[in-house]
Formats: structure tokens, C-alpha cells, sequence
């Protein structure tokens, strides 16, 4: 087996894979044994890589050349190639399988432990994979200040995008006394081409459900809401069928396990509206209102969900939480940071190979995401930046591909965490208009409540159209900035006062791009449309009529077998000449 | 109680923990501009969305700026109120407003009243910058019988969501649409007519732009003026005369009772009488009627319900009738006094004058936006002509008569036109909370009692208090009487009556908080609950000083029922001067 | 389904259901049906698998669960055959399951499209 991964094949994979091929036909073995092309092995910085079933030996750093020996060696002999086992850095051991490999490889699922590998709709699965173990532990085991105490101690912060200390929220809700308190599950995600909460609901619902359990006991709350969009009607279904499930087993309910705890989850629908992400919006949407934020303090955790204390944590922040106490926080606590303890799950989107979801220890650098798990760019195109933090974020550039990922980096980057959205972008694209797409989504989902979200947004978006379309001034600039501090500085909740950062940031890294939109009215990525022109080099065109028979406005003219003449006046840059032309005579200005 | 130390604008101050550093900088003599922000301190009411960020202020270490409004003062705290991050966010934020509101100043009838207006020209705004390439947020404009909404000027201030909502609890208007879009409507985008708006105009009340106003009828007014073939008479509610004289620089509190009736003549008006009288009509009619359950009530009668209900105010009567249809029995018939005069003047009056109805034109000068929509009502008109044509706001009156050049501060008194111009203290009254009922014990107790009332002044049932109570002694007959202002208020106690819980034997309820006198058509408040109080000692004040303190001593009164109506509840009376109610449960229309 | 009523009660179960569930080696085949998996067709690779492995006579356990988060190559399926390390198959269409099954499942011989475990897990 091959690995087929972008980077091994960048690394002579291919070359390997035929000489694998024809040593085994020089031996006549062809039959019997069959070299497979397969996927990313994850261990791409030792690339290329195979391994060899049965025995799932693996090598890696294997040069084309080495097909021969291995052939030779492992497959006639059953001998293995030492030199081409991978060496620990450490030990210099010398390691041959999977398994002992695991370790080297960068993803780590540890939210994502049982997806994919449990069935959602049966809570014997999951208990056989330990699910309820956490509970069971804590109710008997555990008193709830000692629950909080080691989430606390584990350094567990929230995922939802704030990086709030969850042990210390949990910590805060459970010292307000009420006799009524409320556990919510923020799965409101919103963030474009995120789907994090999704996988884990669908995939793993009793880790969620479990963890909400924990955190009602530890906060002494008997009621737990999970607000959850009804776009995602899967992941709806399958939190129904465990709610269920649990409830039959009497893991949700009165008297869970004879403890005398009382937990019960009811799921709550949103209408998809990206601000009731934000959790005083989220409870308001819950309360039958409008949803609106409104200002904090009161936080939640005095006066939430029906003005009781309530604690608000993001899903993928609960599918931490029963490892956490099965394991211990130590454990949890010396994977990461120092600062950002854990893993973060990141859904891959953008111009990079293998879009979707991983998991990566906190720490893990930009590029390894992007070339080592997300295969590198697509076509091999150079990278340009990734934005993350989804609408609220900013840019990660070349710069920061060696930056370890964690909250604090990413923000002294100029960026945030967020969600887990990361959208890779190569150099084609404009990265005026990556920060108009992202204050499109803004207005879009700007609740209208405070004065500079509402309008401030809007006036941002449309100076970068204006912008966009070469229409304007050095000056504008300044006024762009100046609007992206002030909504930032008097916006009401965390979407206003995060939502100009895609300028911002875009703006901090390539500056030299707007001064080109507004000075030399070039757009350098050859993005945006208003500013390029599309000419034909008289010494190319060959007059075989394709470009000006394929155009749909009539705007090339030429004699047969005679140069072509795009009217610019005339043109309304679709492209379809270009794509048409064979000999390379028509080129974008 | 706990206090905090802290500085604003490097000035020490120490204040209760809990207050917000508005007020906190208010004490040090520093006022921070607000726009969304309102505040009616006896009502208890404050609305604080945090929405128009105009408020902001630097409070060192803090990550971003605060609103003032909404965020409380704690200990330590070093706050700048007008630092250049201060207030170049504040010109910034202001421009973004600006840049989404209509520039038609000079045509608003907000204008010279709109706090818009009057905070970019404090903030020193002179240009938008980009505002050739800013689009608006449009909407469709909507008018009712009562009120024009107008959203291109929302500034979504909420402060009418909040009347709506919290205090009137009618739940007519509310934000809808995201972002941009954003704006204050009924739900589902339907006209407000179709909604379950009662024309209360409390919103248009506190609207700080002109976003909501009311249905201007003044031209209307001017048309029949300059008729000749008409015959136009004029009633004034009591409430307008203790509040018109603000629109003319006066202190709130000045009685203009004098200047209005000669302004009203000057105006054109053929006779210029009060409501008041039909205050006092109403009395009868009412009284009598509470009289006539109570006995029947007492003498275990069971379809004698109880409480009796107060009738005259339209939007209260809108009001249960599209919240209460259920309970559509228990409010007196008594017409509302606008209504009984139009009854009586299209009939009486008219005969009197040999005029015929279709040429005598009533105008209504009412402290009231809902009395535009009660005078359209069906069943007070009359083959097609209105008992009341026109009812017209104080605001609107005060604009007509600047409009004719008259100087209100520089009028002699005038005398109300009789015969329908004579009233008692009772009818004055009628114009703050509690008034009404007052007004009928003064009378019911004699009739009832047959011995002369000694305390005229029934000091219990006044004041600011949203809901109260009251047992007065009808010697010896103790009679429970609950008093409710504001629509929200009147719920608690039309929700205890629907339960049966009710002990009161008779409830007073007025729409607008305050009364009359806090009315929607009235000069605009802004919040400021002394001026609702200056009105009502006014209207009290000139109670004192009537002669004639009881509706039933009223000689025109009298006469009127010798003459024309017999007597109070008679077969005659009912036809003119009782109503009844309707099923208005509101189902959802949509029209766009 | 009687309730687990002590945390003595939920490891007795939990050791029952290890037994009951992956007790005997045999045929185990997931199909990743999470919200990307289902929209790239995985129900219905889902539902050739029962009715195929069934009609074929081989006695295989075919379940749903979630999704891998290798979204660029759904539908994924992962292939567990008794004393083997799961394989994972991505970009599965019904030619491709039919391969599966002929090829893998039925003679243990490997086919391209293998998406190798190239994460740890906890």
C-alpha cells in the first residue's frame, strides 16, 4: 500500500508505485501480491510512505529506487529494511507498525474519539465505549466542587470561540444560588463551512449529553437545554433517539444510578440566525423573544435562561469534558500549550486537498494543517492565507505558518480561534474580496440591534465593493480603518466587535493589495472582475474565430485567419474567449 | 447600602453600587448624550437597549467602550467621557445613524421636536462622509385611523416596542427583520390597523424622530372652516388646557384654560365649548348606571355584574375588546364624553340652532390619538355623518394655531360658549388618573346616600401608582374602587376579574400612564414624569377653584335632561349616549 | 429495556454489550452516514451493503455512524474483517462497494482507494 496523499506523491510516490510494480513483475509476483495507491498516511513529513500487508510494516522516506530491496528483502525474504523503518527522535528506536507509529502522527481525536466508530442510535455502543463511565464516576466518586475543581485544573477553555476558563464558569454558576439553574448546549453553529458541533452530535451524541449530565451535577442544575439549529435535522434525529435511549436506562431523569441526581435534556430549535450563537442572543431565542443580544453583565451564568444562573457551553466544549475526568487533568492538561490545553477540531475548507474535519493537538502549526493533514493547495497553487475564526476572524498569512495553533497566538496574529473554521485561500484569490465575502455574511447576520453592527457593518461592505470595483481613493482607506475600530470599539455584542476583523486583518497583511485596488486600480490576484480586461496578443492569434464565436456579446471582431480585437467597451468579462482559445493569445490585464 | 468610589472625567465621585454611570456623571453636572435611552421615573418605567452606542464611554482596561446607560459603576473605575477615541466613535456612530435616515428635515412633522435633529446638531455633524455611495433602509409607510408609521426613520430606539410591550402589554409592535432591515413593526410586516395596536399613541408618545406620528386632521379642520355653508363647533378635553400651554414656552403645569377658548375663536370656530360638560353627562350616565348594578348587585340580582368598568377612554375600550372579548358586558355603555357631545350637539345643539346635522361640523381637541380613530367608529355616526368629524391632538391644535399667527401667551381669557360649554370641577378632573371615578363618587354618593358629600376631595384615589386601590364609605356601604393607568396595568386587574378574584365593585382605566393628561397627543414628555404631575395638579387646581364641584349640580346639565333627555338611563339617553361593544379578537391579516 | 440503576449496574452492562457487540470476530462494516457522508450518497452505499452482503451469503454486521471528517473523499466506509485492522474506503459509489465485497471482503485483497488511519485517538 502506497501512500497516494498529495505530499507522498509530490515526493516521488508515483515514481515508486511503478517501480514497486515492476519488481514484482521481474519476479513474477504480480499476482499474488498487489501495490495499492491508498490515501494520506499522516505521517507526510517522512513521505513517501508504505506499508506492507500482512504485517503492516511500515516504511517511510522510501525512495523509488528502494523498490528493489524492498522487494527483495521483505516480500521474497519476509526480512525487513531497517533503514527504512521510521526512528523515534527520542528513543532512535526503530518503530515497524501502525501502532507504534500512532503516537508521530499529527491528529489526535480526542472530541472525535467516537465518530465514526460508534453506531449514534444505539447507547450500547457507546456505553461500550465507555460512554456514562464519566457520570457514573463523578456522581459516586465525586463530590461536585471536586468535578469542578479538575475541570479547572485540566485548563479545559471554551470552544465556542471566547477561550473562556470552563472550570471557572462552571465555578461561577455553581456559587449562584438558585433553586433553579440550567445547563445549556450551544450547538447554534454558524460560522460558514464550519460543522465541528454537527459531526460530534451526529456521530457521538451521548458525549455531549453525558458531559451535560457532569456539569448539571457540578453546578447543581436538574435541567439541561441543547439549542440547537434545525438545519441540521440529522443530528437533530440523533440527539432525540439518545435523549431517549438515556432516559429508558434511566441515565437522564430522576435518581440517575441511584445517585438521587436529577438530569433531564429537552432540545431547543433555532432558526439558524448566526447571532444566537452569542449566548445572551441564544437564551433570549430560547425564551420565546426576539434573538437579540443584550448587554452582559448580568452574565449568564447570575441570570440566564428565565433570569436563573445558567451555564452556556459549546458542544465540542462537553465532548471534552468526560475524558477529562476518566483520565484525569493532568492528562488533559499535557496535551497542548501551555496556555491552550486539549485538542481543537478544525473543518478544513478552502483551496487545500483534503477539505474536512481533524483534530489537532493545541499547538499544532499552521503549515502542518495545511500540508501535512490537509494535503497542501489544490492544484498546486502557493499558499496565500487562511482565515480563521470564520466571519469574526482573521488572516493567518506565510508568515504564521509556523505559528503554533493556539488561542493566544492566534489572536496576537491578529486572528481568534473561534469555532474551528479554516479556510484556506492560494493566490488567485483577492483578498479585498475575501473580506467583502465575510462582511456580506456580517450584514446578513447582524440582528440590527445596535447602531454600529447594523449600519456600520453595511458601510463597511459597501466601501469594499466600491473599493472592489475601482472606484476608490487612498483616502478611502483611512476611512475604512477608521469604521473597522470604531464597530469594533462600540458594538454591543461579540459579532459587531469582531466582525471587521476580516478587514482589519486583511488590511494589517496585505495592504499592498488595497493600495493596488484604489492607486494603480489593479486587482493583482486577477479577482475582481470591474478591473481586469481581457486583450488578445496580436502574436498569438492564429484568426481561427473560436474566441469571437463562443463570446456572447459580440465583442471580438477580426478577419479569418487574422488577429482577433476584444472592445473592451463592449466586453463584459465572462471569460469564455479565454477558456476557448488554444493558443494561448488572450491574457486578463 | 453599598457605594463605590470611582472617577469621571478625573473627578472623584462615591455612589451606590448598582448605578449606572450615566446617572453617576449626571450627579457631577456631566451630561453624556443619549439617544435610546428614556427613563419615566414614578412609572417605573426605563427603557435601555444599549442599541444606539451614542452613550459610550471610556472606562480604563477595558477592552472596548462602555455604554453608559447600561453599564454600572464599580469600584475603581477611571472613566472618560469625552476622550478623542470618545468621541470620534461617537461622530463616527452618529454618521452611520445619519447615513440611514431620511434628510427630509424640512417637511418632518417631527421637526424642531426630533432628538435626532437636535443631537447631530450638538454633536456638530455637517457631512456623512460616504454617503454618495450608502444605501437606506426603506419600508413601506403605513396609516391607520390614528397613527402614521414612517420606519425609514426608526432609528430602533425600542422605546415604543417598550410601551407597546412592557407597559401597555397590546404587543402590537415589536422588531423584525435582521441587520439592515432591521426595524420596528407589527408582526409579519401588517399594517397596524390589522394588528392589535389600540391607538393608545404611546409610541408615538416617545418616538424620538418621526418615525411614528399621528394622523395630522387639521387640514380637515381648515376646509370646514372656510366653508361658510358649515356650522363648525369645537369641543377641548380637560387635559389639553393643562398641557397646551408648553407648546407656547409656558411652564408645564400653566392652566391655558382662557387663551385656548379665544385662540379657538380667533381660529374661526362658530361655538367654542368644553368637553367637559359631556364629562359631566358621562357622570350621569355612568354613576347612575353603577347605582343601578350595585343595588341590583346587592339585592342579589345575578346578572348584575360587578365591577362596574369606565368607559371613556377608546383606547382602554380597544383594548378589551380585542384582549377581553369575554368580559365585553362588564364596562358601563356609557358613551366617552368626545362621543356624548358629538351625540348630543348633532341632535340638541343643532335643533337648538336650527342648523342640520350634515351641516354642523364637531371637531374634537383631545390629548388623545385613539379619539381619531374612536370618532371613525361605525356606530357613532349617523346615516354617514359623523357624530365627531374631527378629533385633532394639543400638538396639533398648538401647530394650527401658530400657523394663524396668534400668540397664545399674549391672549385675553375667554368664555366656553353655552350652553355646552358650562362644566363643574368634576368634569375637569377627568383629565388625570383617578379623575373619572372620582368625579362619579362625588355624584353617585349623594344620589346613593341622599345626604350631601362634606369631603369633595376623594385625595385616596389620586396619585402616580400604577394600579390602586380604594374603599370608600357610601355611608356605611363600604365600595371597593380600583384605579389602573397604563394598559399593562389594567391587565393585572381585568385578569383578576376574568378569574373572579375581583373584590373592587368599580374600576377606573386610563390607557396612557398618567391619564389624559399623559396621552399621546399631548406636548411630548420625553420622559420626564414632573411634567405629568405639574398637568395633573393643574387640572386639580382648577377643580378647586369651580364653584359647582359635582357633575349633577351642573344647571346646564340639568336642563339638558329636563329639556331633551329625561332622565339618566332613560330610553332617549340610551339611544344617544350608550354604546356597545365588540368581539375584536384579531385574526391575522396580512396585506402587503 | 430495564434502567441501569448503580454504577455497578452500568459496567455489568457495559461488559455484556462488549461481549454482545464485538465478542465474536466477524464482518464489520461501517458506513459513515453524518450529514456530508448522507449527502454524498452513503445511504445508499449503506443499502447495497445489507442487500448485497446478504444476497452474496456473507454474514457481515453493517452499521451507521458518523461521520470520519474525511469530507473530500465521501461516501467513506470502513471495512473490519475478523483479526484485520479496519480499513477505511473513501470515494465509495456502487462499483466501488461491489470491489469491496468481491475483492476485499470475500479474499482479503486490498483495492486503491484506502483512506489509511493517519490519526491517534485517545
Amino acid at each position: 500500500m502506497v501512500c497516494g496523499g498529495t505530499g507522498c506523491s509530490g515526493s516521488q510516490g508515483e515514481a515508486l508505485l511503478d517501480n514497486l510494480n515492476l519488481e514484482l513483475e521481474a519476479n513474477a509476483l504480480e499476482n499474488d501480491i498487489h501495490v495499492v495507491k491508498a490515501g494520506c498516511f499522516g505521517l507526510c513529513s517522512t513521505g513517501p510512505n508504505i506499508k506492507i500487508i500482512p504485517g503492516n510494516v511500515i516504511y517511510t522516506g522510501v525512495k523509488p529506487d528502494d523498490a528493489k530491496e524492498i522487494v527483495s528483502e521483505h516480500i521474497m525474504k519476509g526480512r525487513p529494511v531497517e533503514r527504512l523503518l521510521f526512528t523515534d527522535p527520542l528513543t532512535k528506536k526503530k518503530l515497524t507498525t501502525e501502532k507504534e507509529l500512532s503516537p508521530f502522527r499529527k491528529q489526535l481525536r480526542l472530541v472525535l474519539r467516537n465518530c465514526g466508530v460508534i453506531d449514534p442510535g444505539n447507547i450500547d455502543d457507546a456505553i461500550a465505549h465507555d460512554a456514562y463511565a464519566a457520570l457514573s464516576m463523578a456522581l459516586t466518586e465525586m463530590k461536585p466542587a471536586d468535578v469542578i475543581k479538575i475541570i479547572k485544573d485540566s485548563g479545559l477553555r471554551g470552544r465556542g470561540g471566547g477561550g473562556f476558563s470552563t472550570g471557572l464558569k462552571w465555578e461561577i454558576a455553581a456559587k449562584n444560588k438558585s433553586d433553579e439553574k440550567y445547563v445549556v448546549c450551544n450547538a447554534d453553529e454558524g460560522d460558514p463551512g464550519a460543522f465541528m458541533d454537527r459531526s460530534v452530535l451526529e456521530g457521538d451524541p451521548h458525549a455531549v449529553l453525558e458531559a451535560m449530565a457532569i456539569c448539571g451535577y457540578a453546578i447543581k442544575a436538574a435541567k439541561g437545554l441543547i439549542y440547537i439549529r434545525a438545519e441540521y435535522p440529522l443530528a437533530v434525529a440523533r440527539l432525540k433517539t439518545a435523549i431517549e435511549q438515556a432516559r429508558e436506562y434511566g441515565l437522564l431523569g430522576k435518581d440517575i444510578m441511584g445517585s438521587g441526581f436529577n438530569f433531564d435534556i429537552e432540545i431547543r430549535y433555532g432558526a439558524g440566525a448566526f447571532v444566537c450563537g452569542e449566548e445572551t442572543a441564544l437564551i433570549h431565542s430560547m425564551e420565546g423573544l426576539r434573538g437579540e443580544p443584550t448587554v452582559k453583565p448580568p452574565f449568564p451564568a447570575e441570570s440566564g435562561y428565565r433570569n436563573k444562573p445558567t451555564n452556556v457551553n459549546n458542544v465540542e466544549t462537553f465532548a471534552c469534558i468526560s475524558p477529562i475526568i476518566l483520565k484525569g487533568a493532568e492528562w488533559f492538561s499535557s496535551i497542548g500549550t501551555q496556555k491552550s490545553k486539549g485538542t481543537k477540531v478544525f473543518a478544513l475548507a478552502g483551496k487545500i486537498n483534503n477539505v474536512g474535519l481533524i483534530e489537532v493537538p493545541m499547538g499544532t502549526t499552521l503549515r502542518e494543517v495545511v500540508y501535512d493533514i490537509g494535503g497542501g493547495i489544490r492544484n498546486g497553487r502557493k499558499f496565500k492565507a487562511a482565515q480563521t475564526g470564520g466571519p469574526s476572524g482573521g488572516c493567518l498569512t506565510e508568515k504564521h505558518l509556523d505559528t503554533p495553533i493556539d488561542f493566544d497566538n492566534l489572536i496576537e496574529a491578529g486572528s481568534m480561534m473561534g469555532s474551528g473554521g479554516l479556510i484556506v485561500m492560494d493566490e488567485d484569490d483577492c483578498m479585498v474580496s475575501v473580506a467583502k465575502f465575510f462582511l456580506d455574511f456580517t450584514v446578513e447576520e447582524s440582528c440590527g440591534k445596535c447602531a454600529p453592527c447594523r449600519i456600520g457593518n453595511k458601510r463597511l461592505y459597501e466601501l469594499l465593493d466600491h473599493i472592489t470595483k475601482g472606484k476608490g481613493t487612498p483616502a478611502d482607506l483611512d476611512r475604512l480603518k477608521n469604521m473597522c475600530l470604531v464597530i469594533k470599539d462600540t458594538s454591543l455584542c461579540g459579532l459587531g466587535q469582531s466582525s471587521p476583523n476580516p478587514v482589519l486583518s486583511t488590511l494589517e497583511n496585505f495592504k499592498d493589495e488595497y493600495d493596488s485596488h484604489v492607486t494603480a486600480k489593479k486587482c493583482p490576484a486577477g479577482h475582481c472582475k470591474d478591473l481586469m480586461e481581457y486583450f488578445i496578443i496580436s502574436a498569438n492569434c492564429v484568426g481561427c474565430t473560436a474566441c469571437a464565436r463562443v463570446c456572447p456579446v459580440g465583442a471580438i471582431t477580426g478577419e479569418r485567419k487574422e488577429p482577433h480585437v476584444i472592445n473592451p467597451a463592449i466586453c463584459i468579462k465572462c471569460g469564455a474567449c479565454k477558456e476557448k482559445c488554444k493558443f494561448d493569445a488572450i491574457i486578463i490585464q | 447600602m453599598e457605594k463605590v468610589k470611582l472617577t469621571i472625567d478625573n473627578k472623584p465621585i462615591e455612589i451606590p453600587k448598582g448605578t449606572t454611570i450615566n446617572k453617576a456623571a449626571r450627579q457631577l453636572g456631566i451630561e453624556i448624550p443619549t439617544l435610546c435611552y428614556m427613563q419615566l421615573h414614578d412609572l417605573n418605567i426605563e427603557n435601555k437597549p444599549a442599541g444606539c452606542r451614542i452613550c459610550v464611554v471610556e472606562v480604563q482596561d477595558r477592552r472596548n467602550l462602555a455604554p453608559s446607560c447600561a453599564t454600572n459603576c464599580e469600584e475603581g473605575m477611571v472613566i472618560k467621557t469625552h476622550s478623542t477615541r470618545v468621541l470620534n466613535a461617537r461622530r463616527t456612530v452618529m454618521e452611520f445613524i445619519l447615513s440611514d435616515h431620511p434628510k427630509d428635515c424640512l417637511i418632518c412633522p417631527k421637526s424642531g421636536n426630533c432628538e435626532l435633529q437636535t443631537m447631530a446638531h450638538q454633536l456638530g455633524i455637517r457631512e456623512i462622509p460616504g454617503e454618495e455611495i450608502a444605501s437606506t433602509s426603506t419600508y413601506r409607510k403605513d396609516t391607520s385611523p390614528s397613527i402614521i408609521r414612517d420606519l425609514d426613520k426608526c432609528i430602533l430606539c425600542r422605546r415604543c416596542e417598550m410601551m407597546c410591550n412592557t407597559v401597555q402589554t397590546v404587543g402590537a409592535l415589536s422588531a423584525i427583520n435582521r441587520g439592515f432591515m432591521a426595524t420596528v413593526a407589527p408582526a409579519f410586516e401588517q399594517n397596524l390597523e390589522h394588528s392589535t395596536c389600540t391607538y393608545c399613541g404611546q409610541c408615538v408618545a416617545v418616538c424620538p424622530t418621526g418615525a411614528l406620528t399621528e394622523v395630522d386632521h387639521t387640514p380637515d379642520v381648515l376646509r370646514a372652516l372656510a366653508d361658510p355653508a358649515k356650522t363648525v363647533i369645537v369641543q377641548t378635553a380637560p387635559a389639553v388646557r393643562a398641557a397646551l400651554g408648553e407648546l407656547f414656552g409656558m411652564e408645564p403645569g400653566t392652566l391655558v384654560t382662557g387663551k385656548m377658548v379665544t385662540a379657538l375663536r380667533e381660529l374661526g370656530f362658530d361655538y367654542v365649548f368644553d368637553t367637559d360638560f359631556a364629562a359631566d353627562l358621562t357622570i350621569m350616565e355612568e354613576g347612575t348606571e353603577l347605582l343601578d348594578r350595585l343595588k341590583r348587585h346587592l339585592n342579589g340580582d345575578r346578572s348584575a355584574r360587578l365591577p362596574i368598568l369606565t368607559s371613556c377612554c377608546p383606547g382602554w375600550v380597544n383594548f378589551f375588546e380585542e384582549y377581553y372579548p369575554d368580559l365585553k358586558d362588564i364596562p358601563s355603555t356609557a358613551k366617552s364624553p368626545q362621543q356624548m357631545f358629538g351625540a348630543i350637539a348633532k341632535t340638541y345643539f343643532a335643533d337648538k340652532i336650527n342648523v342640520s346635522r350634515k351641516d354642523l361640523v364637531v371637531v374634537s381637541i383631545m390629548p388623545c390619538l385613539a379619539k381619531k380613530y374612536e370618532c371613525q367608529r361605525e356606530e357613532f355616526s349617523s346615516d354617514g355623518n359623523r357624530d365627531v368629524d374631527f378629533s385633532i391632538s394639543t400638538r396639533e391644535l398648538a401647530a394650527f394655531i401658530k400657523q394663524a399667527n396668534i400668540d397664545l401667551n399674549n391672549l385675553k381669557n375667554g368664555e366656553f360658549d353655552a350652553p355646552l360649554g358650562e362644566s363643574t370641577g368634576a368634569g375637569v378632573i377627568f383629565g388625570a388618573t383617578g379623575g373619572v371615578i372620582e368625579a362619579a363618587c362625588r355624584t353617585a354618593y349623594e344620589i346613593f346616600t341622599g345626604k350631601k358629600l362634606e369631603r369633595i376631595d376623594f385625595t385616596e384615589l389620586r396619585g402616580l401608582e400604577g394600579v390602586r386601590a380604594a374603599t370608600i364609605d357610601f355611608d356605611g356601604l363600604p365600595l371597593n374602587i380600583g384605579i389602573a393607568h397604563g394598559l399593562g396595568n389594567a391587565r393585572n386587574l381585568l385578569d383578576e376579574v376574568r378569574s373572579g378574584r375581583s373584590q373592587f365593585h368599580a374600576i377606573e382605566v386610563m390607557a396612557c400612564p398618567g391619564g389624559c393628561i399623559g396621552g399621546g397627543g399631548q406636548p411630548l414628555h420625553h420622559g420626564n414624569s414632573e411634567i405629568i404631575k405639574a398637568r395633573a395638579a393643574a387640572l386639580y387646581n382648577e377643580d378647586r377653584g369651580k364653584p359647582l364641584r359635582k357633575s349633577h349640580q351642573n344647571p346646564f346639565i340639568i336642563k339638558l335632561y329636563e329639556e331633551f333627555l329625561g332622565k339618566p338611563n332613560s330610553e332617549k339617553a340610551h339611544h344617544l349616549l350608550h354604546t356597545k361593544y365588540f368581539d375584536k379578537k384579531k385574526k391575522i391579516i396580512v396585506k402587503q | 429495556m430495564p434502567k441501569i440503576k448503580s454504577p455497578a449496574e452500568l459496567s455489568k452492562h457495559k461488559t455484556e454489550v462488549l461481549e454482545r457487540i464485538y465478542g465474536k470476530e466477524k464482518i464489520r462494516i461501517r458506513v459513515h452516514m453524518g450529514t456530508s457522508g448522507q449527502a454524498s450518497g452513503a445511504k445508499t452505499i449503506y443499502n447495497f451493503f445489507r442487500q448485497e452482503l446478504e444476497k452474496r451469503n456473507i454474514e457481515a454486521t453493517v452499521i451507521s455512524s458518523g461521520d470520519m471528517g474525511y469530507s473530500f473523499a465521501e461516501p467513506t466506509v470502513e471495512v473490519k474483517l475478523p483479526n484485520e485492522e479496519p480499513i477505511v474506503f473513501g470515494y465509495v459509489d456502487k462499483l466501488k462497494a461491489d470491489e469491496i465485497i468481491e475483492k476485499y471482503i470475500k479474499n482479503g485483497e486490498l483495492i486503491d482507494g484506502i483512506l489509511p488511519a493517519n490519526y491517534r485517538s485517545i
